[in-house]
């Protein structure tokens, strides 16, 4: 009985996100949209510096993969801000479901909107990019950004339910949204870095996702596959976690 | 039965009171009316009852369950309308209303009849399936009172129902409320500014002012109780003194250069009164209505600028 009452309003949350996600359809576009068009224009500006252009633009798939969840973790959390401006939080929070439902139908509403994204960029790396794949190795990667997707959303609810004004969000998120994706060695190789950086990208957890999907995609990372997997599960937990505090102290 | 029942209620914000110890009891069916200025600590009051707000201090029982100590049994038991509109103006109003019901583990095949039962009670059938952005702020209103009624609440919370509207969507909102009152046995909770319509509406009506219930009882005793007739009079150095000695006055209040005297019998004694009182070059005697009530318990008229205000801040916050 409970149960069924927590999946109907995971439902609920999760069916609005997503109606209001189809309903515009600009964001729809934008969203599969805007991370190609990064990826071309950097992966053909910064490679056309490197001895060749190809592999440069395999280097960076991963990374792009990785920033559109990023990205998405970042408008997961200017949409709960959103919804505190136009009031509907009350709605929501004034119905009999428990914060800690609230904070998972928020995270699955987002969790679609990032995999949309993530997988058609993958989608597009198979059939158009010549990114080398194979079925295992797109099947990792899918679990990879489901995996990081799932720690990323929950880190931009947990900052946009601390703030209240868009204006506010937008400043402090890219204080963290940017370190995160410009410290994780989506777009250059970690291995050069000077010491002081290196402790900073060991503790961005995107490091471990685009390591990750390196491992499969490329074949050629720091670590393997399992223990980055790992790394990123366990960023998951505590965000999850301090999330689901996080939404239990929520004001309005 | 008690509804709810209220005791030494407080809130503070860093500076402001803004719940100043309120004592308050509602009987199960009443409709009850908060009636206070801007800022008097109504809907500040109404965010308690319904959990979204901790009281810094005093204890509300709503339905049987205390607020801070069993929310969601009270989020179970009760049905808001707020202040603000917080429908989500992307979906279409019968997404708004599913989105409710699910959200209140409505069985499913129950959803869709008790839709178009909500629909019909506030007329808006017709619009069912056009997104919110496209009402008015009126059908917007009226949404979200089928929306607070969905899931068929003992309690239902109504905080400025009908802020903003025309008289005559004001009009038809009241009378969807008074006649779901009759069909289904609810404790109606509402705070207004309209003086005339809380007279009408409520049983039994609170008068809020900086936190504290001034004045609270059925409108017909509270108009009694200023004491008579009301009359307002005007003039260059009126002798209020001797006024104030006579036997059948019970109240003198200045209101903007102008004096709000209750009178027994005004008919008989206002040619005395008028005798006594000097240089007068206005005078209006008229019954007391619940706006007399509210300059005799706070000294303040309750105004219509006050009302402007706060729906211009609405219309900002909400743009
Ligand atoms: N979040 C807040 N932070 C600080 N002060 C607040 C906050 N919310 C309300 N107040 C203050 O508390 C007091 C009561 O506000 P409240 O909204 O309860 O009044 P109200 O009776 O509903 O007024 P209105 O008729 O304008 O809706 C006001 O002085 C207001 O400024
Ligand atoms: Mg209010």
């Amino acid at each position: 009985m409970d149960i069924r009452k927590t999946l109907k309003g995971l439902y609920a949350l999760w069916f609005r996100e997503f109606r209001v996600f189809t309903r515009e359809k600009s964001r729809v576009f934008s969203s599969v949209a805007l991370p190609l068009f990064w990826y071309f224009i950097f992966g053909s500006g910064v490679g056309s510096m490197t001895t060749n252009v190809a592999d440069y633009q395999h280097f960076i798939f991963p990374g792009f993969l990785a920033m559109t969840i990023i990205f998405t973790g970042l408008f997961a959390g200017a949409y709960i801000v959103w919804d505190k401006k136009i009031d509907f939080l009350k709605e929501v929070l004034i119905t009999p479901l428990s914060r800690t439902t609230v904070f998972f139908g928020k995270a699955m509403g987002s969790m679609t909107d990032a995999l949309i994204q993530s997988y058609f960029l993958l989608l597009v790396g198979v059939l158009f990019l010549g990114v080398p794949f194979t079925a295992s190795s797109i099947i990792l990667s899918m679990v990879m950004l489901f995996v990081f997707a799932t720690g990323l959303i929950s880190l931009g609810l947990i900052i946009g339910s601390f703030m209240t004004s868009p204006e506010g969000y937008g400043l402090i998120s890219s204080f963290v949204i940017y370190p995160i994706f410009l410290l994780s060695g989506a777009l250059y190789p970690l291995d050069n870095l000077p010491g002081w950086m290196q402790i900073l990208t060991r503790l961005d957890p995107a490091t471990y996702a685009v390591d990750g999907l390196r491992a499969v995609i490329l074949g050629k990372s720091t670590m393997a596959y399992l223990p980055n997997l790992m790394i990123v599960l366990g960023f998951d937990v505590a965000m999850m976690f301090v999330g689901t505090w996080a939404f239990k102290r929520m004001k309005l | 039965m008690e509804s709810i029942k209220i005791t030494e209620l407080v809130k503070k914000y860093d500076k402001v009171t803004a719940v100043d110890g309120i004592n308050l009891t509602i009987e199960e069916g009443e409709i009850f009316g908060l009636l206070g200025p801007n800022g008097a600590g109504k809907t500040t009051t109404l965010m308690m009852l319904s959990t979204l707000l901790k009281p810094t201090s005093g204890t509300a029982i709503v339905n049987g369950f205390n607020v801070v100590t069993h929310p969601d049994e009270v989020r179970a038991s009760i049905g808001m309308v707020f202040q603000d509109p917080s429908s989500d103006t992307l979906l279409t109003g019968y997404e708004n209303l599913k989105l409710h019901a699910l959200m209140y583990n409505l069985p499913w095949k129950s959803i869709d009849k008790k839709i178009d039962s909500v629909l019909e009670l506030v007329d808006l059938q017709k619009r069912k399936f056009d997104v919110v952005k496209k009402y008015s702020g009126g059908m917007r209103r009226r949404l979200e009172i089928a929306r607070g009624l969905l899931h068929e609440p003992k309690i239902f919370f109504l905080d400025e129902p009908t802020l903003g509207l025309d008289p005559q969507t004001r009009q038809h909102i009241w009378e969807y409320i008074r006649a779901l009152a009759k069909k289904i046995r609810m404790t109606i909770i509402v705070t207004t500014h309209y003086m005339e319509e809380a007279e009408k509406l409520c049983s039994r009506i609170g008068i809020v002012d900086h936190g504290k219930i001034v004045a609270l009882d059925s409108p017909a005793y509270l108009i009694r109780s200023t004491g008579g007739d009301i009359v307002n009079i005007k003039g260059k150095n009126l002798n209020l003194k001797e006024i104030e000695k006579l036997p059948f006055v019970k109240g003198i209040k200045n209101v903007e250069g102008k004096y709000l005297i209750s009178v027994e019998n005004a008919g008989k004694n206002l040619q005395h009164l008028l005798g006594l009182a000097g240089d007068v070059e206005f005078v209006e005697v008229r019954s007391p209505d619940l706006n007399d009530v509210f300059l005799f318990y706070t000294g303040r008229e309750m105004r219509e600028a006050g009302e402007e205000v706060s729906f211009m801040q609405d219309a900002m916050r909400t743009s």
